[in-house]
């Protein structure tokens, strides 16, 4: 490291010596900064990587790393009750002729759309191949019948406190789904269960867990990340200053 | 734990090591390195953040820790003490080559790892810790002001923060493993002084 320095002086005053200290801090600040520029890159080698990797891991601790592939929870409330095929209601209202309540049971009766496509959150996780189940939002809103009036659609969640919206345009799209099912199995209280809503093309915090509300309105209203800087058009690789490859 | 301020009849010779100011310069950055963990735990692991939610608010916190991490040491600079140990914390001797040589041996005998006031991995997690902190700073800015900076740099610097903040955890985590093992070194930072047995086995450079 510094093979001119004479050999242990036992008595060395702390002034002299090399200063490694501040060349290690400045390593690491430019490290960082390499770090940054090569991101791109080195993400795809290591998702590429991982991903492999969790196919493989029985103790499932790749899903703790970064990239490392699955899903993560996030709810803006400190606790979320849960509700059961008895007591789940969803309510459809707003601008509509025919205000309309529906159980578990009759969400399940009606026919369902299957699709298989990629999840992408706004924070960069990515989940490849995620299939979701459901009734098509716009077989609801045809249902209920919106009138003239209506432009948009806000949906409300029975966690109290988040809320998200669509233009109608967009809640009419065929890849957007009031989900029952994730991955093939009745969707479960952590991913948003027993109902949320799926809206393929978009980033996933478009995807309301706990649905319980969808309210036909005359304006598109902010939800509640995007009152706290979130784009309304979440279109993914398109909006959020993001270049991800699309959903759907 | 048997307070030794008692100049009376002290028991054994107690060195000053640590000034009030650098105390609490420790004390202040731990808390809120502490905070910054203990946040980002709980809106990274998803066990925990399915039992605190409340994610608008952790991530507020965490910010403000962060923002807040450098305070302390910049505001130590005032201290004549501190300024003098970071001196100490830079400068690299030959005692300080044969340490680290002993330590990628695992050779443990004192006499195989002569230290000044700081021994050499102390300085190195120090640097190291110093510049990780500002990168985490850096790139958590970026993160935070997404409608600032270019698209690209935003992932970029997510990538970073998630893997470094990995890095850090593991480390703190030896850092503290180490003072848990070393009640007398503890003992430096909370009272400011150390026993004259321990310095000369631990540190026999250090002339205080």
């Amino acid at each position: 490291m510094n093979p001119e320095q004479p050999a242990d002086p036992p008595d060395e005053p702390p002034a002299q010596g090399k200063p490694i200290g501040r060349r290690v801090l400045l390593g690491t600040l430019g490290l960082g900064a390499l770090g940054v520029l090569t991101a791109p890159t080195l993400q795809r080698g290591l998702e590429a990587f991982l991903g492999n990797a969790a196919d493989k891991d029985p103790t499932g601790l790749t899903g703790l790393l970064p990239n490392g592939g699955g899903f993560r929870y996030y709810s803006v409330t400190s606790s979320v009750p849960h509700k059961s095929a008895e007591d789940y209601r969803l309510t459809v209202d707003g601008l509509v002729h025919r205000p309309t309540t529906y159980t578990l049971a009759d969400l399940r009766k009606l026919p369902q759309t299957r699709l298989v496509k990629d999840v992408q959150c706004v924070t960069g996780w990515r989940v490849p191949g995620t299939p979701f189940e459901g009734v098509r939002l716009s077989r609801l809103l045809d249902a209920v019948g919106v009138r003239p009036q209506g432009r948009a659609v806000r949906f409300t969640c029975f966690d109290g406190a988040y809320t998200e919206s669509l233009t109608l345009d967009q809640a009419r799209r065929s890849d957007v789904l009031v989900a029952l099912r994730m991955q093939d199995k009745d969707l479960g209280h952590s991913h948003g269960g027993p109902v949320r809503l799926y809206v393929a093309p978009m980033y996933f915090y478009k995807s309301a867990k706990w649905l319980s509300g969808i309210t036909v309105t005359d304006e598109v209203r902010p939800g509640y990340w995007e009152e706290r800087g979130y784009d309304v058009d979440a279109w993914v690789g398109r909006s959020n200053g993001r270049d991800d490859a699309p959903t759907s | 734990m048997p307070l030794r301020a008692d100049a009376s009849a002290p028991k054994t010779v107690r060195l000053p090591r640590f000034s009030r100011a650098e105390r609490w310069i420790h004390r202040t950055t731990a808390v809120l390195m502490g905070t910054c963990v203990v946040t980002a735990a709980c809106l990274y692991l998803p066990q925990l953040a399915e039992l605190v939610g409340r994610r608008e608010l952790v991530v507020r916190i965490h910010e403000w820790a962060g923002i807040a991490l450098p305070v302390p040491v910049l505001a130590g600079l005032a201290s004549r003490a501190f300024r003098a140990d970071l001196g100490r914390l830079n400068r690299f001797g030959a005692h300080d080559r044969r340490w680290l040589r002993a330590a990628l041996r695992r050779d443990r005998r004192h006499a195989s790892r002569p230290a000044d006031k700081f021994n050499a991995g102390q300085k190195i997690y120090a640097a190291w810790i110093a510049g990780a902190s500002l990168v985490m700073l850096g790139t958590g800015l970026l993160m935070w002001f997404t409608h600032l900076t270019p698209l690209m740099w935003r992932t970029s610097a997510t990538f970073v923060h998630d893997w470094l903040a990995l890095t850090i955890g593991v480390v703190l985590a030896g850092h503290i493993g180490m003072a848990l093992a070393d009640p007398e070194a503890r003992r430096g930072l909370r009272t400011g002084a150390v026993d004259r047995e321990w310095a000369e086995r631990e540190h026999p450079l250090w002339r205080p």
